[in-house]
C-alpha cells in the first residue's frame, strides 16, 4: 500500500515541495541485468565518440558481448538466488518485477541478443569495398542513399558501429518490457526499445531506400500504436487511480476502494477499464504483430538489414508476449470473461490470416514475416489458456521460436547475387544440391517452424496447444491445427524448392560466412534440435518459472 | 542348470552372427563351426534333460530370468525363459533333428558358393526356434516367432536368382504375416484381458476370463497357427516353399518351425479348454486340413511337392489333436515328434535321391533306384513305414493313439473328426505308397538332363546318409519307446494335463487300431494297383476333375487370386478412385481456396502506411467494441 502512494506522488503530484520527495529506493542487485546491458550502452556511445575508428568494430563488439554475457550471468545468479521463486519480488519502488517469467524471458532475450551480436558483426558476406570489409549496415546512416556524401563514407571505409550500442539500448528496453509492473514503467520500455529499432531498421548497406521506407512505416505506425497504448494507460488511471499493476487488480477485484478524491467521478468505471484495457492490449498486440495490426510486419521484416529482422523477430516477440502476459495474469485477470473471447478472436485471426497469407508469398523474408504473424497467433492461443501451464508453454515456445528465426534469419544472409541477398523464392530453387549444408540447414528451421516433431517447434506447438486444450480453447486448438497445415504447405514448398528443383544457371551463391555468422546459425540448430529431442527440462524450466509475482 | 537355459539360445545365435558378419574367411570353416554350434546346443539339451528326467514331475520346470525387457510401471515385460517337459520335447527335437539336418547340409550344400551363409541362416533359425519354445510368456515367444518367419523367408529364398525361390520366399512372408497379425491381436488381447503376457499368470487366470475372451484370444492364436503351420485357410504357402534346399525343407518346412501352431495351441490349452467354440474351430481346421494335404499330395509329381502336402496333412492331424484339448494335447505333441524323425527321414532321402539325379523333382522321372542308392532306399522305406502307420513303427503308435482321442471326443464330432482321420490314414497309406513305388520302384524313366546326359543315380556321401540313418532308426523305435508304460503321456501330463477319453459304444480299441490298418492296407493296395502293378507314364496322364484340382493345390491359388488378389485389385482401385476424385477433389479445393483466398488478402498489403493505420484504428475500435459487448452479454 505504501508503495503504491509512493508511485502515485512521484508521478502525480510534482508540484508540491521538492522536500517532500523521498528518494526512490532501488534494489540495484535484483535490478543489475537491465542495468548491466543498459551501462554497456551509454559506455558504446562514449566508446563511439572516443575510440578511434579503426578500433570502434573490435571495441564495440567487446563492450556488446561482455555486457550481454554479464546481464545473462546476473540474471542466472538471480534465478539461482532463488528470486524466480520464493525470493520473487517487486523491485524499484514497484516499478519492476523480479519473477521466475520476468527472469527466464530475460534470459532469453539476452542469449538471443549474444547471437545477434554475431550476425551484427558479420563482415564476410558482402564483397569487399574499397579494400575494406563491410557489414550489414550502411557506411553512414545519415547520407542521403545515392548522394555523394554517401559514396564518400564509402570510399573512407567508414561503418556504423552505432548499430551495437543501439542494438544494447534495445535489449535494455526489452529487459524492462516483460518485468515492468506499472503501465508507465511499460510504455517507457516500449519506446526504449522501439526508437532504437526503428533507427536499426533504417540502416541497411543495400537497398536503402527500402530499407528507410521500412524504418519510417515502422515509426509511424509504432508512433501510432503507442499513442492508443498511452490512451489506454490514461483510461486505466482514470478507472483505478493508479498505474501500478497490483493497484489495478485490486480495484479491479474490488478488494480496494477509492483513494483519490479528484478522481471520485470516475474511479471504479467499468467502461473506463475495458476500454483502457482494450487499447493497452492493442498496444501490445501491435508489437506482437497480430492480426489487424500486422501489417508493418512483411514490409519492416523485408526492408530491414537481415541481422535486425532476425533480431527484431525474436527478440521483440519475446519481450512483448512477455508484457502481454503479465497484463492479462496479473492485471486484468479478474477481467478474463471479458478478454478471453476477445483474444481468442485475435488468435484465431491471426493464424488464420498469417498462414494463408504467407501461401502467395514469394520472398523469403516476406515469408517469414507471415510466417512469425501466424508464430503470434499460436503463442496467442497458448496466452488465451489462462493456467499456470499456458504460462510456461508460452514461455517455452517463445524460448524455442527465437533461435529459430535467429538462425533462419542468419541463412538467410548467406544466400546473395550481386544485387546482395537474394530474397525471391525462385532463387532459391536448386539450393539443396548447390549447398546441401546450408540448404539442410534451413530445412531443419523450416520443420520447426512446421512443427514437426523433433524439432522445438513441435515441443513448443504441442505445449500451447496442450495448454490452450486445457484452458477450455479446444476450438482455437482445431483451428490452430488446421493453420499449422496451412503453414506445413509453404514451409515444405521451400524445402521441395530447394531439393528437387533444377538449380537455375545464373542463380545465387551461397557465401561462406566467417565464424560469427557461423556460430549464429550453429546455436540456432543446435537450440532448435535440443529442445526438440529433450524438451523435458526446458519445459520443467519454463513450468517452474511460470508464476508472476504480484 | 538355469543358465544353462540361456546358452541353448545363445550357442546357434553366436553361430549366426559370427557366420553372417565374419565375411569370406569362414568360407571354408563356417560349416563346421555352425553344425558344432548345433551340436553344442544339443548337448546342453541333454544335459539339462538329464537333470530333469532326475526330478519328480510337478517339479520339473525351470525358469531363468535374463532382464526385464519393457518396465512399464506395473507392466513387465521380462526376456526370461522357461524350460518344463514340453518345451524340453521341443528342445531336443529342435537340437536333435537340426543337428543332423546341419550335418546332412555339409554334403549337401557342398557345392554352393554361398554355403556359409547357408549355415549362418541355419543357426539363426535354430536360436530363433528355441528362443519359441523356451520363452516364459507370449511376447517373448512372439520374438522367437518372427526370428524363425525371418530364417524361412532367407532359405526358402536361399537360390534367390531363381525368380520362383524369390516369389516363393515372399509367398511364404506374407501369407505368414496374417498369421502373424493374429499372434499379435491375441498378446494384445491378453494384456487388455490379464495385465500380463507371462504364461504362468495368463493360463492360470484364464478361466477367470469368461467364455467370450477366451474365445476370441482362441481363434486369434488360431489363425496364427494356420499361419505358421499351414493350415487351411492360411496353407498356400508350404508348397511353394519347396523351392527351398531340401534339407531346409526337412529342418523348417517338415520337422520343426511348421509345428510351431501346434506348440502355441497346445502351450496355450488352458485358453482353449475355457473356449469350446474356438477348440471346435481348431479341429474343423485340423480335419479339413488333413484331408486338403493328403489329396494333394497324391496329385504330386514333384517328390517335395508330395511330400509338402504329407507335411501339411500329418499336422492337420496333430492341430486336430491339439483341438481334442486334454484327451489330444500329449498325442498331438506325440505324433510332433514322431512326425519329426520321419518326415525329416523322409526329406533328406527325397534330397538324397535329388543330388543322385542331376535335382530332378519329377517322380515320373525317377523309377527303379533301389538298386542304384540302397541306404536312401532303406531309410526312406523306413521312414514310408512309419509315416503309413506300419504296426509297431512309430506313426503306429501315435497315429492310433490319435484316432482314439478323436473318437473319444464322442457324441456327433467324435464320429466324424474319428472318421476323417480315419479316411486321412488310407489317403496317406495310398500317396505315400504312391511315392515310393514311383521312386524306387519299377522301370527307369530317366530323362536326360539339358546337356543331353542321363544322371547316374550314386549314392550320397556319409554325411548325408548318418543323419538318414539316424533319423531311420527314431521312425522305427521312437513310438515304441514313448509308448512303453505310457512313458510320453507321464512326462508330458504335469504340463498339458492328461484325459483319458472313453470310447463311445460300440468301439473299442482293438477295433479302431484294426480299422486304421486296414485303412492302410486299403490305401496301399490301391496305390498298389495304380502303380505297382502297371507301368507308371512318364506324362501324368489328364486325369478326372478332382486330379486337376489336386494338382492345383485344389485351387488354392485360384482362390487366393480371385478373392484376394481380385478382391483387393479392386478394393484399391475404388480407393485409388475415391482418393482422386473425392479425397484430392477435397485436397486441391481447399488448396484452391486457400491460394484464392491469399491471393486476395494480399490485396489489403499495399504498402501505404496510411492504409494499415486504418486497419489498425478499424482493429482497434472492433476490440473495444467486442470487449463492450462481451461485457454487455
Amino acid at each position: 500500500m505504501s508503495t503504491m502512494n509512493t508511485v502515485h506522488s512521484l508521478w502525480t503530484m510534482a508540484a508540491e515541495p521538492a522536500g517532500k520527495i523521498d528518494s526512490p529506493h532501488i534494489e540495484y542487485a535484483q535490478l543489475s541485468p537491465t542495468l548491466i546491458v543498459l551501462g554497456a550502452a551509454i559506455i558504446g556511445v562514449l566508446a563511439e565518440a572516443f575510440v578511434p575508428r579503426k578500433s570502434r568494430y573490435a571495441v564495440q563488439i567487446g563492450i556488446a558481448l561482455l555486457g550481454f554475457a554479464a546481464a545473462f550471468a546476473a540474471v542466472i545468479a538471480l534465478a539461482a538466488g532463488g528470486h524466480a521463486k520464493e525470493e520473487a519480488q517487486i523491485a524499484a519502488m514497484g516499478a519492476i518485477a523480479v519473477d521466475g517469467p520476468a527472469l527466464f524471458l530475460q534470459g532469453t532475450i539476452l542469449l538471443v541478443a549474444l547471437v545477434a551480436v554475431f550476425t551484427f558483426a558479420e563482415r564476410r558476406l558482402d564483397p569487399q569495398e574499397h579494400g575494406k570489409h563491410v557489414d550489414s549496415f550502411a557506411a553512414q546512416g545519415s547520407a542521403v542513399p545515392g548522394g555523394p556524401a554517401e559514396q564518400a563514407a564509402v570510399k573512407a571505409g567508414f561503418t556504423t558501429t552505432e548499430v551495437f550500442p543501439l542494438l544494447a539500448f534495445a535489449v535494455g528496453g526489452m529487459l524492462i518490457f516483460p518485468a515492468a509492473n506499472d503501465l508507465l514503467t511499460l510504455f517507457i520500455a516500449l519506446e526504449v526499445f522501439s526508437l532504437p529499432l526503428y533507427v536499426l531498421c533504417a540502416l541497411a548497406r543495400r537497398k536503402r531506400l527500402m530499407s528507410q521506407e521500412a524504418a519510417v512505416k515502422y515509426f509511424l505506425l509504432g508512433a501510432f500504436s503507442s499513442a492508443f497504448f498511452l490512451f489506454g494507460v490514461a483510461l486505466l488511471y482514470g478507472y483505478a487511480g493508479t498505474v501500478s499493476y497490483a493497484g489495478i487488480a485490486e480495484v479491479v477485484e474490488g478488494t480496494r476502494q477509492a483513494s483519490d478524491p479528484a478522481l471520485a467521478q470516475t474511479m471504479g468505471n467499468d467502461a473506463l477499464l475495458l476500454i483502457g484495457g482494450a487499447m493497452l492490449l492493442m498496444g501490445l498486440l501491435f508489437k506482437v504483430g497480430a492480426v489487424p495490426f500486422h501489417q508493418w510486419t512483411p514490409d519492416v521484416y523485408q526492408g530491414a538489414p537481415t541481422p535486425v529482422t532476425g533480431f527484431m523477430a525474436a527478440a521483440t516477440k519475446v519481450a512483448a508476449f512477455g508484457a502481454l502476459l503479465r497484463l492479462l495474469y496479473v492485471v486484468l485477470p479478474g477481467l478474463r470473461w471479458d478478454w478471453r473471447p476477445v483474444m481468442w478472436g485475435v488468435a484465431i485471426a491471426t493464424m488464420v490470416i498469417g498462414a494463408i497469407l504467407a501461401v502467395t508469398q514469394t520472398d523469403v523474408k516476406r515469408l517469414l514475416a507471415y510466417s512469425s504473424v501466424a508464430h503470434a497467433g499460436f503463442i496467442l492461443a497458448g496466452v488465451t489458456a489462462a493456467t499456470p501451464d499456458g504460462i510456461s508453454s508460452v514461455l517455452f515456445y517463445l524460448a524455442a521460436y527465437s533461435f529459430v528465426t535467429l538462425g533462419a534469419f542468419a541463412v538467410v544472409t548467406l544466400v546473395r547475387d550481386a544485387g546482395g541477398e537474394a530474397t525471391h523464392l525462385s532463387k532459391w530453387a536448386g539450393l539443396g544440391r548447390r549447398s546441401p549444408l546450408v540448404a539442410a540447414v534451413f530445412a531443419v528451421f523450416l520443420l520447426a517452424f512446421a512443427g514437426i516433431p523433433l524439432t522445438s517447434g513441435f515441443a513448443g506447438k504441442f505445449a500451447v496447444f496442450k495448454a490452450a486444450a486445457e484452458g477450455g480453447a479446444t476450438p482455437l486448438v482445431v483451428i490452430g491445427v488446421i493453420s499449422s497445415a496451412i503453414a506445413a504447405f509453404f514451409y515444405v514448398r521451400v524445402i521441395v524448392l530447394m531439393f528437387f528443383s533444377e538449380p537455375k544457371p545464373e542463380g545465387p551463391s551461397v557465401v561462406i560466412p566467417s565464424v560469427l555468422t557461423s556460430t549464429a546459425i550453429a546455436v540456432g540448430v543446435a537450440v532448435t534440435l535440443v529442445l526438440g529431442l529433450a524438451p523435458q527440462y526446458f519445459l520443467d524450466l519454463a513450468g517452474d518459472a511460470g508464476v508472476f509475482v504480484r | 542348470m538355469e543358465s544353462l537355459i540361456g546358452l541353448l539360445v545363445a550357442a546357434p545365435l553366436l553361430g549366426a552372427a559370427v557366420l553372417l558378419c565374419g565375411g569370406r574367411r569362414l568360407d571354408r570353416t563356417g560349416h563346421w563351426l555352425g553344425t558344432g554350434l548345433a551340436f553344442l546346443s544339443f548337448a546342453f539339451g541333454l544335459v539339462l534333460f538329464t537333470d530333469m528326467l532326475g526330478k519328480d514331475g510337478e517339479h520339473r520346470a525351470l525358469h531363468s530370468h535374463l532382464f526385464s525387457w519393457v518396465p512399464v510401471g506395473d507392466f513387465q515385460a521380462d526376456v526370461a525363459f522357461q524350460l518344463d517337459q514340453l518345451s524340453m520335447t521341443f528342445v531336443l527335437l529342435i537340437t536333435g533333428v537340426g543337428s543332423l539336418i546341419h550335418l546332412y547340409s555339409v554334403g549337401y550344400m557342398e557345392h554352393d558358393e554361398r554355403r556359409r551363409r547357408f549355415f549362418g541362416y541355419l543357426n539363426l533359425f535354430l536360436a530363433a526356434m528355441l528362443l519359441l519354445v523356451i520363452a516364459d510368456n507370449y511376447l517373448l515367444l512372439y520374438v522367437g516367432w518372427e526370428g524363425v518367419g525371418l530364417a524361412s523367408y532367407l532359405l526358402i529364398g536361399f537360390w534367390q536368382h531363381k525368380p520362383s525361390a524369390a516369389t516363393a520366399a515372399k509367398k511364404a512372408f506374407i501369407v505368414n504375416r496374417v498369421g502373424d497379425f493374429g499372434l499379435s491381436v491375441a498378446i494384445m488381447l491378453m494384456f487388455t484381458t490379464f495385465g500380463t503376457f507371462a504364461f504362468g499368470p495368463v493360463l492360470a487366470n484364464a478361466t477367470e476370463a469368461g467364455e467370450s475372451k477366451l474365445t476370441a484370444i482362441g481363434l486369434m492364436l488360431l489363425l496364427a497357427a494356420c499361419g505358421k503351420s499351414a493350415q487351411v485357410p492360411l496353407q498356400s504357402w508350404l508348397g511353394d516353399a519347396m523351392e527351398g534346399p531340401t534339407p531346409v525343407s526337412a529342418l523348417i518346412h517338415a520337422a520343426t518351425m511348421v509345428t510351431a501352431g501346434v506348440y502355441l495351441i497346445v502351450r496355450s490349452g488352458a485358453i482353449f479348454n475355457g473356449a469350446p467354440d474356438a477348440q471346435t474351430a481348431v479341429m474343423v481346421v485340423g480335419a479339413v486340413t488333413l484331408l486338403f494335404g493328403a489329396i494333394v499330395g497324391c496329385a504330386k509329381d514333384d517328390i517335395k511337392k508330395g511330400l509338402a502336402g504329407s507335411t501339411m496333412s500329418q499336422i492337420g492331424y496333430m492341430v486336430l489333436a491339439a483341438g481334442l484339448g486334454p484327451i489330444g494335447y500329449v498325442f498331438a505333441i506325440m505324433h510332433l515328434v514322431t512326425h519329426g524323425f520321419f518326415k525329416a527321414g523322409l526329406f533328406l532321402g527325397a534330397g538324397s535321391v535329388m543330388h543322385g539325379m542331376n535335382d530332378e523333382v519329377d517322380m515320373r522321372k525317377y523309377g527303379g533306384l533301389r538298386k542304384y542308392m540302397p541306404v536312401t532306399f532303406v531309410t526312406f522305406g523306413l521312414g514310408y513305414l512309419a509315416i503309413i502307420g506300419f504296426p509297431f513303427l512309430s506313426g503306429f503308435y501315435s497315429k492310433d493313439h490319435l484316432i482314439e482321442a478323436a473318437f473319444a471326443r464322442g457324441a456327433t464330432q467324435g464320429w466324424i473328426f474319428g472318421s476323417v482321420a480315419l479316411l486321412g490314414a488310407a489317403i496317406t497309406a495310398f500317396y505315400m505308397t504312391r511315392m515310393m513305388l514311383m521312386t524306387f520302384f519299377g522301370e527307369k524313366r530317366w530323362q536326360p538332363d539339358e546337356n543331353g546326359e542321363l544322371p547316374h543315380p550314386h549314392e550320397s556321401p556319409k554325411t548325408m546318409t548318418i543323419p538318414m540313418v539316424i533319423l531311420a532308426a527314431g521312425s522305427v523305435a521312437a513310438g515304441f519307446i514313448f509308448n512303453l508304460g505310457e512313458r510320453f503321456v507321464h512326462w508330458l501330463e504335469p504340463v498339458t494335463g492328461y484325459e483319458h477319453g472313453h470310447l463311445p459304444e460300440p468301439l473299442n480299441v482293438p477295433l479302431i487300431t484294426g480299422s486304421a490298418v486296414t485303412a492302410m492296407v486299403l490305401g496301399v493296395a490301391l496305390a498298389w494297383v495304380k502303380y505297382g502293378r502297371r507301368p507308371v507314364p512318364a506324362v501324368a496322364p489328364r486325369g478326372n476333375a478332382l486330379t486337376w484340382a489336386a494338382r492345383r493345390d485344389l485351387l488354392q491359388d485360384d482362390v487366393n487370386h480371385v478373392v484376394l488378389v481380385r478382391g483387393g485389385e479392386h478394393l484399391t482401385r475404388s480407393l485409388v478412385y475415391l482418393d482422386h476424385k473425392v479425397v484430392d477433389g477435397v485436397v486441391n479445393g481447399t488448396a484452391a481456396t486457400v491460394g484464392g483466398l491469399s491471393g486476395r488478402m494480399r490485396r489489403v498489403q499495399n504498402g501505404f502506411v496510411r492504409s494499415y493505420a486504418v486497419s489498425m484504428f478499424g482493429g482497434a475500435a472492433v476490440l473495444i467494441a467486442a470487449t463492450l459487448f462481451m461485457r454487455a452479454v
